[in-house]
């Protein structure tokens, strides 16, 4: 017996078979010291690259002048948070930050409300059109912007609805409803099909059973798609840009842009903007990260 | 009310013996389903009116001439009726086979398959590498991990201007490079820099995506797989290759898909990083986004037409992708 461990964890363990040291058991999972450093040192570098650019960030966005940042070396002695005042004070940063949260929020509500019912529909019940139906969801998903950006552009200037909020949050519902459904499918598939079959047998209807047991329990699953829709509809370049023509109607996405036109480009500010912006988005982030993943893949593996 | 909660077992059900008359089928059909219908109605209607009914205006856009010349439009207290007419197939025939049109759809359909596999491709082999570097017992890889999710973590728009300035003539990037004496690339100027350039930022961006799907999948493979393996003498490269990488298959074929939709359709980084300086540099979706906005007259049904082929393409992408997926299995999942 003994020999046959020594032998399998000698090939399983090839690297650290050159170690001519009285060796001590090892359990899988754990490696020699050369494995160790040479992970350390892969992630050490992964993660200093991961950091580099949004640290390079901040550090541009303390200094004072518009060209600083081909002159990194004389921030060093200068810094302030200057910017960080006049980003805040004098300019419609606050403006862009609450058509962000309008338009992010709104999009977050009608989507979570209106997809719920489905994403149940879809994961318990089967009925005809079903495969189409699916499918439908699907390619609505990956739809392009250019697909819809023109006739939209067309219908909500002829409706007077270019910029508006309204206007662009049924933009962003085109893509977060069918999103939302997908996302909830997959997670109502996770609850037991007993708890629906228990509530059938004490007389729910199928709306009653959804109301009352689906729903509480589904709870973490409704947090991920709101959370996915928010920050998609955040973080949206596109549409905003061509929607929005009021430099107060802004989104931040649009207002970030907005530091650098032809004539004048206040790199500082802009700095200073991306971080206000960033820090609080990653700390939400942060909280949530767990569950993202889980929930976006679950709804495409079970198909 | 019948129950029709069917375990989503995908079986047909059983009793198919005698046919009722049409009539009777129906009626059967609704009290069998109304609620399921009634349950999706909502996200029927708004699909309909947001997406169905865009998309059949959007179509017919592609078969007129419409620019923002002849557009319905108003001018200060001026209401100009739309004038433009229907000209059948030519918008498609000029895009795929008019004069120049290499240069204008050609050039950009190549750029954007190259751009959309030299992304996917750098995506999913660093995401899997560093899941598998994260996913041994190893100190500090909680930490790892929060530093590694940061791309994924702060919005897109902010970080492109941060690789904006980094990677602006005279930024830090062509500072350490002249320090070395390496070349200085103009990573904003020139078409194959600006492409590498895209092609960067964009890794960067995706990689944390890949790999926390990839690190979840990961540690969902059973332990005592690695284990029968190793009892039965499999190499490290052995053990990857036939437990780790069979045991990926669902969460990878789902992350490559969402990848590639994703990176085909992606806006944000190209448009962000170049504006409009950089026509040879655009793919296919940002291509059309100039077309309909970035330029003066806006021409509305050769965007729109764009718009047309890019789905188009992804359908038959997409439809390909899963059919092939599903090869082995007798159901097809959609």
């Amino acid at each position: 017996m003994s020999t046959t461990t020594a032998q399998t964890s000698a090939a399983a363990t090839e690297p650290e078979s050159t170690q001519h040291k009285p060796r001590r058991t090892r359990r899988r999972g754990e490696t020699g010291l050369v494995g160790a450093l040479t992970s350390h040192g892969v992630l050490t570098v992964a993660s200093l690259i991961a950091l580099f650019p949004v640290l390079w960030l901040v550090y541009l966005s303390l200094g004072p002048d518009k060209d600083d940042y081909l002159h990194p070396g004389r921030i060093w002695s200068k810094m302030t948070f200057d910017n960080y005042a006049f980003v805040l004070s004098d300019t419609n940063f606050f403006d862009w930050l609450k058509s962000s949260l309008i338009v992010s929020l709104g999009t977050t509500v009608i989507g979570v409300l209106i997809a719920a019912t489905t994403g149940y529909a879809v994961s318990r019940m089967r009925f005809p059109g079903y495969r189409k139906f699916m499918w439908v969801l699907l390619v609505t998903q990956m739809f392009p912007i250019a697909v819809l950006i023109v006739p939209m552009y067309q219908i909500l200037s002829e409706l007077g609805l270019i910029d508006t909020y309204l206007g662009l949050i049924l933009v962003y519902c085109s893509t977060a409803v069918p999103y939302c459904a997908w996302l909830l499918k997959g997670y109502f598939d996770t609850i037991p099909f007993e708890i629906d079959e228990a509530g059938r047998v004490d007389g729910l209807t199928p709306f009653g059973t959804f109301a009352r047991l689906i729903l509480p329990l589904a709870k973490p699953g409704l947090a991920v798609a709101a959370f996915y829709s928010f920050i998609t509809a955040f973080g949206e370049v596109a549409f905003a840009t061509t929607f929005l023509l009021d430099d107060e109607k802004y989104t931040l996405a649009v207002g970030l842009q907005s530091f650098v036109s032809e004539h004048d480009a206040q790199r500082n500010l802009m700095a200073a903007t991306a971080v206000l912006i960033a820090i609080p988005v990653s700390l939400f982030f942060y909280l949530v990260q767990k569950n993202l993943v889980t929930g976006l893949t679950a709804g495409g593996t079970k198909g | 009310m019948t129950v029709a909660i069917d375990r989503a077992t995908g079986k047909r059900r059983g009793d198919r013996a005698p046919r009722p008359g049409l009539g009777q089928r129906l009626r059967n059909s609704y009290q069998k389903h109304w609620y399921a219908y009634a349950m999706i109605a909502p996200v029927l209607v708004v699909l309909g009116i947001l997406v169905l009914y865009p998309l059949a205006y959007g179509l017919y856009l592609t078969l007129t001439d419409a620019n923002s010349l002849n557009t319905a439009r108003t001018i200060g207290v001026n209401e100009i009726e739309a004038t433009y007419k229907f000209i059948g197939f030519d918008n498609y025939a000029d895009i795929l086979w008019g004069d120049t049109s290499y240069d204008r759809f050609w050039s950009h359909f190549i750029w954007t398959i190259v751009w959309t596999a030299a992304c996917v491709v750098l995506h999913y082999s660093i995401g899997l590498g560093l899941a598998l570097l994260l996913n041994q017992k190893l100190r500090g890889r909680t930490l790892y991990r929060l530093v590694l999710v940061l791309p994924w973590a702060v919005p897109t728009f902010v970080t492109v201007f941060g690789w904006r300035f980094m990677l602006a003539d005279g930024g830090i990037i062509n500072s350490a490079l002249e320090s070395l004496h390496l070349p200085t690339p103009l990573w904003l100027e020139d078409t194959f820099w600006q492409r590498f350039a895209a092609i960067m930022v964009n890794t960067w961006c995706g990689v944390p995506f890949m790999m926390v799907s990839l690190l979840g999948g990961l540690q969902s493979i059973d332990a005592s797989l690695y284990e029968a393996a190793e009892m039965d003498g499999a190499s490290a490269w052995q053990r990857f290759r036939y437990v780790t990488l069979p045991g990926l298959r669902t969460v990878s074929s789902t992350v490559v898909l969402l990848g590639i939709i994703w990176t085909f359709n992606q806006f944000a980084v190209i448009f962000l990083l170049f504006g409009n300086t950089a026509p040879d540099a655009q793919i296919l979706v940002t291509w059309a986004y100039y077309l309909g906005f970035g330029q003066q007259p806006r021409d509305f049904a050769q965007s729109a037409a764009y718009g047309i082929l890019l789905l188009g393409i992804l359908i038959v992408f997409t439809s390909f992708y899963r059919r092939w997926l599903n090869r082995n299995e007798q159901q097809l999942a959609i």
